[in-house]
């Protein structure tokens, strides 16, 4: 429906032979919430100052709006920046913050006597005109910092973990005011995160980063339910994941036992990675389940139980609302539906790329 | 008991620092010529001083010389400071030692090495040389009073100008440059200070026929005691007192004028 605002074409770029991005491509579509989740020092910073026109790439292109801009400099790039860390002006009070940009573009008084107002209404915090930076709490200069980069009506905002340094509360509050300000600017999100459960709240489409490589792209869903590698799975939320093998078309064989699944395509008595969320774990009597197994650690969780279940040499992550104590037997059942397999990485140097740790 | 004893050093360590100082103050209002004896209280001193056209001369040159040389040692200190910050660790630490070796060194040391530099040159001594002599001494405090508040600085906010559109210019001069002020202006007293308060250096590279304060007291009092001289050090005492109070209460200031 709406076409490619920006896109990234074999982008690379190291530090001191130290290779931070590998020939990325990417492209991000108008009006679009992207997000760049990954562990710390994927290259998910470096990939947003790349579009920023804060770093220079060493090869690759970026394109937007079908222009090529990657030598443009970056204060004549029509995107603006929330920085990690606020980067407010701490000599101005908030009314200059946010006028900086607009006074730099010219734009008469009144003009930007209007954009102050309507965008501190827009982040709350009216009639904080007068305050100074320092003044304001973490989570005030972070939305200032907003505020600011919005007055200019940016076709692309780039978020660099704007939340991070933000206690737990203010960042589920603050989450929806974006997903909030999003909606009613319409303008296109680039966010940067490493908190998964983040990304998956926030996200039109997520992109999972590892050590300057693309793992997965695709939408919230598609990431958690289906994720394409190992990697992948592991990030995001917690997993069973185990090496089995795949018999035939919807058959696999984990840890000795026999599973039925939905995945065909594989070929047969081929090595796979199975991920099994812990959610999806049915504990059934010994007798009923495919595999059974031991209970060996209980913790109460609030919304459900996590335990762990110890059967055919695994240890199984399982969350439940129903309670079995340590020591119990148990039965492990899982539906076929909510067994993912995956390929097996190609080569050992792939897997070292692919599975962190 | 151990308070009276810590009250009773700390006296006594003024006391060693500034009974000189108060014996020259005491005598610059002395109305008899003689060191040992109290005349009465005068001011006469201080009139004949005013009218002495040499030392008014000495006192013009003094001054041009202090605002000069801390003008432009302030601007070349900033923008070394700058560079030195942007450097790499190694290189950083390196610059920063060859930085503070002129003033570690014996001012002697540097005054000499500087007259040899000059007649190397071939260079006239004159005021140029004394000015030039200043500025390389005055540089290093610059550069140590900017420092801090360069590393203060929080490094996204000159990036978030430009991001709002700003020329790395303009984001120099709008947001960077008012942060580090305070250093730079503390850098600038503290070069006009050291700059008024030098002798050995101003010695050693100035030529014949110009004078500032300082070696016009030392070629006097050479000759026989004048109490003119007692109240012409008073006063360059007092001045630099003051300066050097300014100087200590002015980075604390930077904050102060945020809050208001
Ligand atoms: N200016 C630089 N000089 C040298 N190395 C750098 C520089 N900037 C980033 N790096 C390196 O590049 C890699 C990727 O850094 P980047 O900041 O993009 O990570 P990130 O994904 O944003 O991590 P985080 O979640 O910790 O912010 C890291 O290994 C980092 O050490
Ligand atoms: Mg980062």
């Amino acid at each position: 429906m709406s076409n490619k605002l920006i896109t990234l074409e074999n982008i690379s770029k190291s530090y001191d032979n130290h290779l931070v991005l590998d020939e990325m491509n990417l492209y991000i579509r108008e009006n679009e919430f992207v997000t760049l989740l990954g562990p710390s020092g994927c290259g998910k910073t470096t990939t947003l100052r790349i579009i920023g026109g804060f770093e220079n790439p060493d090869t690759g292109r970026v394109v937007f709006d079908g222009k090529d801009i990657t030598k443009l400099p970056a204060y004549k790039r029509q995107l603006n920046t929330v920085f990690q860390k606020y980067a407010l002006f701490t000599h101005m009070n908030i009314a200059e913050n946010i006028a900086f940009g607009l006074k730099i573009k010219n734009k008469s008084k009144s003009y930007i006597d209007d954009k102050i107002k309507y965008a501190l209404k827009l982040v709350n915090l009216e009639g904080y005109e007068n305050r100074m930076p320092d003044s304001l709490s973490g989570g005030q200069q972070q939305r200032i910092a907003i505020a600011r980069a919005i007055v200019n009506e940016p076709k692309v905002l780039l978020l660099d973990e704007p939340l991070g340094a933000l206690d737990l509360k203010l960042r589920q509050d603050m989450q929806y005011e974006l997903i909030r300000l999003k909606n009613e600017l319409g303008i296109t999100f680039i966010y940067v995160t490493h908190d998964q459960e983040e990304a998956l709240t926030m996200s039109d489409t997520i992109v999972v980063m590892n050590q300057g490589y693309i793992q997965q792209i695709g939408t919230p869903e598609m990431i958690y339910n289906e994720p394409e590698n190992a990697f992948v799975a592991d990030f995001i939320g917690d997993s069973n994941i185990i090496d089995s093998i795949m018999i035939r078309d919807e058959l696999v064989e984990i840890l000795g036992a026999k599973f039925a699944c939905v995945d065909t395509g594989f070929g047969e008595n081929v090595h796979v990675d199975v991920v099994i969320r812990p959610e999806d774990i049915e504990l059934v009597s010994p007798e009923e389940g495919t595999i059974s197994g031991v209970v060996t650690s209980l913790i109460f969780k609030g919304v459900h139980y996590e335990m762990d279940v110890m059967a055919n040499g695994y240890e199984w992550l399982v969350h439940s609302t129903k309670m079995f104590p340590v020591g119990e037997k148990v039965g492990i059942k899982v539906d076929p539906f909510n067994i993912q397999i995956m390929n097996k990485p190609a080569s050992e140097d792939e897997e070292a790329v692919q599975i962190e740790e | 008991m151990a308070n009276v004893l810590k009250r009773i050093y700390i006296a006594l360590i003024f006391i060693f620092l500034y009974a000189p100082m108060l014996v020259l103050i005491v005598l610059s209002f002395n109305k008899s010529k003689s060191r040992a004896k109290w005349g009465g209280f005068t001011f006469q001193w201080y009139t004949k001083l005013l009218s002495d056209s040499s030392i008014m001369e000495a006192l013009v040159t003094t001054l041009m010389l202090a605002v000069l040389s801390a003008l432009i040692s302030t601007f070349i200190g900033t923008i070394a400071a700058i560079a030195i910050t942007s450097l790499k660790k190694g290189a950083r630490t390196l610059m920063m030692g060859i930085t503070n070796i002129p003033m570690l060194n014996a001012e002697i040391v540097t005054g000499i090495s500087l007259m040899l530099l000059f007649i190397f040159f071939n260079v006239k001594f004159g005021f140029t040389t004394i000015l030039l002599a200043h500025i390389t001494f005055n540089i290093p405090y610059v550069i140590l009073s900017v420092m801090p508040r360069i590393k203060q600085l929080n490094p996204s906010a000159y990036e978030a100008a430009m991001d709002l559109g700003a020329s790395p210019f303009k984001a120099f001069f709008k947001v960077v440059f008012p942060d580090i002020l305070p250093g730079v202006f503390s850098g600038l007293l503290m070069a006009f200070t050291m700059s008024i308060d030098d002798f050995i250096i101003t010695h050693f590279t100035k030529g014949a026929g110009v004078d500032t304060l300082s070696t016009k007291i030392y070629s006097q009092v050479r000759k026989g005691i004048d109490p003119k001289m007692y109240a012409l050090s008073s006063l360059i005492f007092v001045t630099v007192l003051v300066l050097l109070i300014l100087i200590n209460i002015l980075p604390g200031s930077g904050k102060k004028a945020k809050e208001k």
